[in-house]
């Protein structure tokens, strides 16, 4: 612990040094709602140093438009500095902290979890392979709510914990309905990732803005919101009406499903595509293969879903069937210890933050 | 970047007049925003541009990686510029602080083509931003770029690369071949080879002289040696010396620089904006023999910054020390290195290397001298001290309450004021008579219409105007 903590320690001295020159500077005011609230302070407790770091979204504008990166003797990197802090909340925040700090870093455990997965899928259910067996059929669905409930529910656990310790150190109070619907509404419209002038952000074109990042990301998160929407559906239409999948085409599950899948596939790949263009020294360079499994996996979790539908009544359904819920149980299990984990605390900071301006 | 940049000498025997293939139509010399707009515009009217920049890639713009904000003429909302700034209103402000010290047809022209700058730089990917924090002021006169200068030059740049002009950085111009005011070619230096290159016209916009310590040292002497250069190293004036050494008519006072009081233990060159320090009206200000030297609360302080760069380049040593204690320590944008903090005003000034005796003299006879009365931090407030030399005329409050802060102060040079004359459409005169086909642009002709002081974004509106003029003519010509 001691090393870490000396690790810590150095990395909110360099953090306090460069905020203290960006607050004496401010020319980025106008990007993001990050500059907009370091205006407020003064000096910079590791507190406001989080709040800061979890508002921002990593788009480089302000690295691209700095006088003072290096060569300059004051070397500022603001989008790599608040990425770090931010990882390093995450990995403080949700317990325990060495599974987080291995999931964020690593690539190695969700290859070994999904692997795990497929193994237990395949033998414990006794599943063939090769056989065109359709989807309830294979897996009977109590088993896998037995599997998957506790998946869902313990992560989950882990999840709020951390989100109550994350509010609780940034000096979150009570929030209001206000609150809320205004961080959502600028998460939903994704407000920030418009660079302040709707001219996008430099992540992936160096110099040039570009909105690519903004709508892969816009792609994903619906694309995901729509899985889930059509996984829960699924789930009242089995137990309060006892639908019982397979659904038709035009149905509310399948559609959402479908296209909800295409988008998240669509999104993660081009995220993944603007990940291996944009400069790596921008980001938490010792946490890369982290967020590429992290995106990958999530490709993986739509596609193997897409092919699992277009497989169905083929001899590769069950196999389809197997990968597709191993990718999702290894989601669900890393959810919180993986790059998943970025947007719960983005929410928690926008709410912090609008809560600061109604009681400014 | 604390090291200066220093002189190559030219070998003129490698220039070949009137031999060999013109290399490119239009060679500019510089990289800041002068030199992009005219690049810019050359190219757009088909001339193929070659852009010559001293600077590395990371440094190029010259002082417009510094600058944050357009001023610009407007009869009705424009952009993010509110209400209206009628030229008339433009041209007072600019007799204010010039002292009339202008030239009234260079001046209009500049303030009236601004407003459709404004809409030409949107065209070239520039991108404003209502005004920041702090320079509400400036909402309905300036137009802000959204993450500062060095945006409007990256988007300038990547306009240049669309354009296919040709732009070469680490490339100094040691020598321009001008004969009877036409110039046939340039002799530059890069990696360490000299070579000639010729072309049908140039425009000169290379900026000022301000980070030429040696120069500025044949005004101000060993005193230059204690400046602090606010922007970037490579405005060295080479180019504008040897123009003007070659006939070129010369403009405003070769002795006069624009400097600003700023934060003592900023680097010695590019610095830029965090370097200011806003605490001097609320402060007490000693010279290092510990003695006042001047009103601090004379005016707000965006009307005296540049008063204190002279006032403290007047001082022993060059320097000055604002003290201020803790019911101050909030009143103004945060400084980017801490105060010296002490619980003890001895304590402090011993710290700052001040002799303590006559010092805390000062300093007691200040505090004395307050008087009681109202404090408004954001307005004259007329709370003055009685019966010291000099009074303090606004925001005197007794330097009384720990802890106390301090803060050295140099004089911090923005930009010169020696410049090349230019006619109407930019180009260059030689003995009155406008040259065939040189131009000049930016802070190297900006001495036509700002002969004294500065008025905040005017730099940018003058290269911006005289950088498209002196292009539009270059590609015109060629």
């Amino acid at each position: 612990m001691s090393d870490t903590s000396v690790v810590k320690l150095n990395m909110h001295d360099e953090a306090v040094r460069q905020l203290t020159v960006c607050n004496s500077c401010r020319y980025c005011e106008g990007y993001c709602n990050a500059f907009q609230a370091l205006t407020r302070y003064r000096s910079f407790d590791e507190p406001t140093v989080s709040h800061l770091a979890n508002l921002c979204h990593n788009c480089r504008g302000c690295f691209y438009a700095c006088q003072y990166t290096e060569p300059h003797e004051f070397a500022l990197n603001i989008p790599a500095l608040l990425a770090n802090v931010r990882a390093n909340n995450w990995e403080q925040h949700i317990r325990p902290s060495v599974v987080s700090r291995l999931m964020q870093a690593t690539l190695w455990p969700y290859v070994l979890i999904t692997i795990v997965f497929a193994v237990l899928f395949t033998f414990v259910l006794n599943v063939s392979w090769g056989s065109s067996e359709p989807f309830y059929s294979s897996i009977s669905h109590n088993t896998l709510v037995l599997i998957f409930l506790p998946l869902f529910i313990l992560p989950w656990i882990a999840l709020i914990n951390g989100l109550r310790s994350y509010w609780g150190s940034i000096g979150g109070q009570r929030l209001v309905m206000a609150d809320i619907t205004h961080a959502f509404g600028s998460a939903a419209s994704m407000k920030q990732l418009s660079g302040g002038q709707g001219q996008g952000c430099n992540y992936e074109s160096g110099e040039q803005y570009t909105s690519i990042r903004r709508w892969a990301h816009q792609a994903t998160m619906y694309g995901f919101l729509m899985c889930f929407a059509s996984t829960s559906l699924a789930t009242v239409y089995h137990y309060v009406f006892g639908w019982v999948a397979p659904y038709e085409f035009f149905s509310f599950p399948k559609l959402l499903g479908v296209f909800g899948g295409l988008f998240l596939s669509a999104g993660t790949a081009s995220l993944f595509y603007l990940k291996i263009k944009a400069d790596n020294e921008l980001g938490s360079v010792q946490r890369r293969a982290g967020e590429y499994a992290f995106v990958v996996l999530l490709f993986l979790v739509s596609t193997s879903g897409l092919i699992l539908y277009w497989a169905g009544g083929t001899a590769f359904a069950s196999g389809s069937l197997v990968i597709h819920l191993a990718f999702i149980a290894t989601f669900f299990v890393s959810l919180p210890f993986s790059k998943m984990v970025h947007g719960f605390f983005r929410l928690a900071a926008l709410c912090r933050e609008a809560q600061i301006k109604r009681l400014a | 970047m604390t090291n200066s940049v220093t002189a190559v000498a030219a070998d003129l025997s490698k220039i070949t007049t009137g031999a060999g293939d013109y290399q490119a139509d239009v060679i500019i010399i510089g990289g800041g925003n002068a030199a992009l707009c005219a690049a810019i515009c050359a190219a757009e009217k088909g001339a193929s541009v070659m852009l010559l920049e001293r600077a590395p890639i990371a440094y190029r713009g010259g002082n417009s990686r510094h600058t944050r904000n357009f001023r610009c003429a407007h009869a009705a909302p424009l952009g993010v510029l509110a209400g209206e700034y009628s030229e008339d209103e433009f041209f007072n402000d600019l007799l204010l602080v010039t002292k009339g010290n202008t030239d009234e047809v260079m001046a209009r022209l500049v303030m009236s083509k601004s407003s459709e700058s404004y809409d030409w730089m949107t065209k070239q990917g520039v991108i404003f931003q209502p005004s920041l924090s702090g320079t509400l002021s400036l909402s309905r006169t300036n137009a802000f770029f959204l993450g500062g200068g060095k945006a409007l030059v990256n988007a300038y740049y990547q306009r240049c690369k669309a354009l296919g002009v040709e732009v070469r950085y680490n490339t100094t111009v040691l020598h321009l071949n001008i004969n009877e005011g036409e110039c046939d070619g340039v002799l530059v230096e890069a990696d360490g080879v000299q070579t000639y290159i010729r072309a049908k016209a140039f425009v000169v916009a290379s900026g000022g002289f301000e980070s030429n310590k040696e120069w500025l040292q044949e005004a101000w002497g060993e005193a230059a040696k204690n400046f602090l250069i606010r922007g970037t190293p490579y405005n060295r004036g080479e180019v504008l010396k040897q123009v003007l050494e070659q006939g070129a008519d010369s403009i405003g006072d070769p002795t006069q620089c624009h400097a600003v009081a700023i934060d003592g233990r900023a680097p010695e060159y590019d610095g830029g904006i965090v370097t200011r320090l806003d605490c001097v009206p609320f402060s007490v200000v000693l010279n290092e023999n510990g003695k006042r030297f001047y009103d601090e609360g004379e005016d707000v302080w965006p009307k005296r910054y540049a008063i204190w760069g002279r006032l403290v380049a007047a001082q022993p040593n060059q320097i000055g020390y604002a003290i201020i204690d803790q019911k101050s320590s909030e009143l103004f944008m945060p400084s980017v290195f801490p105060a010296t903090q002490c619980d003890s005003l001895p304590e402090l000034l011993q710290e700052l290397g001040l002799p303590i005796d006559e010092a805390m003299r000062s300093i007691q006879q200040f505090n004395e001298a307050c008087t009681d009365g109202d404090f408004h931090p954001t307005e004259l407030d007329g709370l003055t001290t009685k019966g010291i030399e000099p009074e303090k005329t606004n925001w005197a409050r007794p330097i009384d309450t720990p802890p106390y802060y301090g803060y050295s102060l140099r004089p911090g040079v923005t930009f010169t004021y020696l410049g090349m004359n230019v006619d109407q459409s930019a180009r260059v005169t030689f003995n009155g008579i406008a040259s065939k086909n040189v131009w000049a642009a930016g802070e190297i002709m900006a001495g036509n219409i700002l002969g004294e002081g500065y008025l905040a974004g005017f730099g940018m509106t003058i290269g911006t105007v005289f950088g498209r003029i002196a292009g539009t003519e270059a590609g015109d010509y060629v």
